[in-house]
């Protein structure tokens, strides 16, 4: 039993750990951090772990530590997640993902006539907003379209 | 239009007043003398772009016209970004209109000189709006006026961002339309919050005694997919003598134009028809922007 749960969640020895994912959602925070099949460092998820506050996604990038800004763009799809930096198998920087005020090149416009969903060589930007009512919004630079919901379906 | 304050739209209203005499050729500028506008308008808006040259001739300065989008370098297959690189080299402000959403925010990125907005695709018309504010506070009031808004208030940028100028001044807000083409409901919140009254109706006759300005615009055919259902709503929102005899004496009525038979031709001579001075106040207004923009007046 132990050797099966070391398979799962195994330790990395450097690294970046983002915890408290919201459940089903590892996929699409390996897409908002832009990691891709030519992404040479190894990677390991964990879908639909139990933990203390219910189920949630793992996901571990050995050998390679984030910068804060890629990593705070988890918060506009799991806000709830954390970061932790591993060095020699030890944490040494454990954070709460926070929500970026800007966003730039990470998701598509909603809006088919933007301008940004054009061939103009721009990328698409937006502000990002919390509200208790409507949750974590995005606001189009170009066009000032609003995405509320679905912020996952519409990553670049 | 959400980008400017009160104060500022004030200052360039009051801007379009003090150039006035000079949009109806009874004085003379060269406020704009030794300078060049490029007016880039890549879909047709024949009076949007000739008030702009008027606008332009009038203080003096030189206009640069794209011309047919079909004999241009956009038919070569160019990006609005380089024709936007290309002409800041070439002249002092670039009027641009265009299809697509956001273009002008986008051209403001690549310009070396100021971008005027002179619409972009479905959303916003800035100088519309400044020119129907200049024409309700040069022939009405601006502070807390009584406005209806009529016809499609659903896909209308021109009243959505009107309906978003005027909360700054606490209007009292009236929309009349059918089911249809109500105004939408996120734009009914902002004006909302920002404390405005508002009232939602489908019928003129209703309200007609109760409102100093009729902002009306033209209802289109293609939002019905039922033409019966078209000829029923477009005959309810008609501004027809017969309605006018319950009006406030002071009523303003302004429309966009063009009308299509939305203001029943006989209004046209009434007192309370603005529409045609209002498509005249378009050149003061642009007037005071390029002034402005350019730094001529600041």
């Amino acid at each position: 039993m132990k050797e099966k749960r070391d398979l799962k969640i195994q330790a990395i020895e450097n690294g970046t750990v983002i915890d408290h994912i919201k459940a089903g959602e590892a996929l699409n925070v390996l897409r908002i951090l832009g990691i891709s099949s030519a992404f040479r460092a190894t990677i390991s998820f964990v879908m639909n772990a139990p933990g203390a506050a219910g189920i949630k996604d793992v996901v571990k990038i050995e050998g390679k530590e984030l910068s804060v800004e890629e990593l705070n763009r988890i918060a506009l799809i799991s806000p709830k997640a954390t970061i932790n930096i591993i060095r020699d198998f030890e944490v040494v920087q454990k954070n709460n993902v926070v929500l970026p005020s800007y966003v730039e090149g990470v998701v598509r416009c909603i809006n088919s006539n933007c301008i940004s969903n054009s061939s103009e060589p721009i990328k698409s930007k937006f502000s990002v907003l919390q509200s208790e009512e409507e949750g974590v919004t995005l606001r189009c630079l170009y066009c000032e379209h609003v995405i509320s919901e679905n912020i996952a379906e519409n990553l670049l | 239009m959400k980008d400017f304050s009160r104060e500022e739209i004030d200052y360039v209203l009051d801007t379009a007043e003090k150039l006035e005499p000079v949009a109806r050729g009874e004085e003379r500028s060269r406020l704009l003398d030794g300078k060049i506008i490029a007016l880039l308008f890549f879909e047709p808006s024949t009076r949007t772009r000739l008030s702009f040259e008027a606008a332009t001739q009038r203080l003096g300065g030189q206009v640069l016209n794209l011309g047919a989008v079909e004999a241009s370098s956009v038919m070569k297959g160019e990006n609005l970004a380089d024709t936007i690189r290309v002409i800041s080299n070439y002249a002092d402000l670039i009027v641009l209109r265009h299809p697509l959403d956001g273009s002008a925010r986008m051209a403001a990125e690549f310009a070396s000189v100021p971008i005027i907005n002179g619409g972009d695709g479905s959303l916003h018309h800035p100088t519309q709006t400044f020119l129907d504010l200049y024409t309700i506070r040069r022939e009405s009031h601006l502070e807390g006026l009584k406005i209806a808004m009529a016809g499609d208030l659903k896909y209308g940028r021109t009243v959505h961002s009107l309906c978003h100028a005027l909360s700054l001044y606490g209007a009292e807000i009236t929309l009349v339309s059918p089911p249809e083409l109500r105004m939408p409901q996120e734009i009914v919140r902002d004006l909302q919050k920002n404390k405005i009254k508002i009232r939602e109706t489908d019928s003129l006759e209703k309200i007609i005694g109760d409102v100093e300005v009729l902002y009306m615009t033209r209802v289109q055919r293609e939002r019905f997919p039922d033409p019966e259902e078209y000829e029923k709503v477009k005959n309810r929102l008609r501004v027809t003598g017969d309605l006018l005899k319950n009006a406030d004496p002071s009523l303003k009525i302004l429309h966009p134009l063009p009308r299509v038979n939305e203001i029943s031709p006989e209004v046209d001579s009434t007192p309370y028809a603005c529409y045609f001075e209002q498509a005249f106040y378009g050149v003061p207004t642009r007037m005071a922007l390029l002034a402005l923009a350019t730094g001529v007046i600041e």
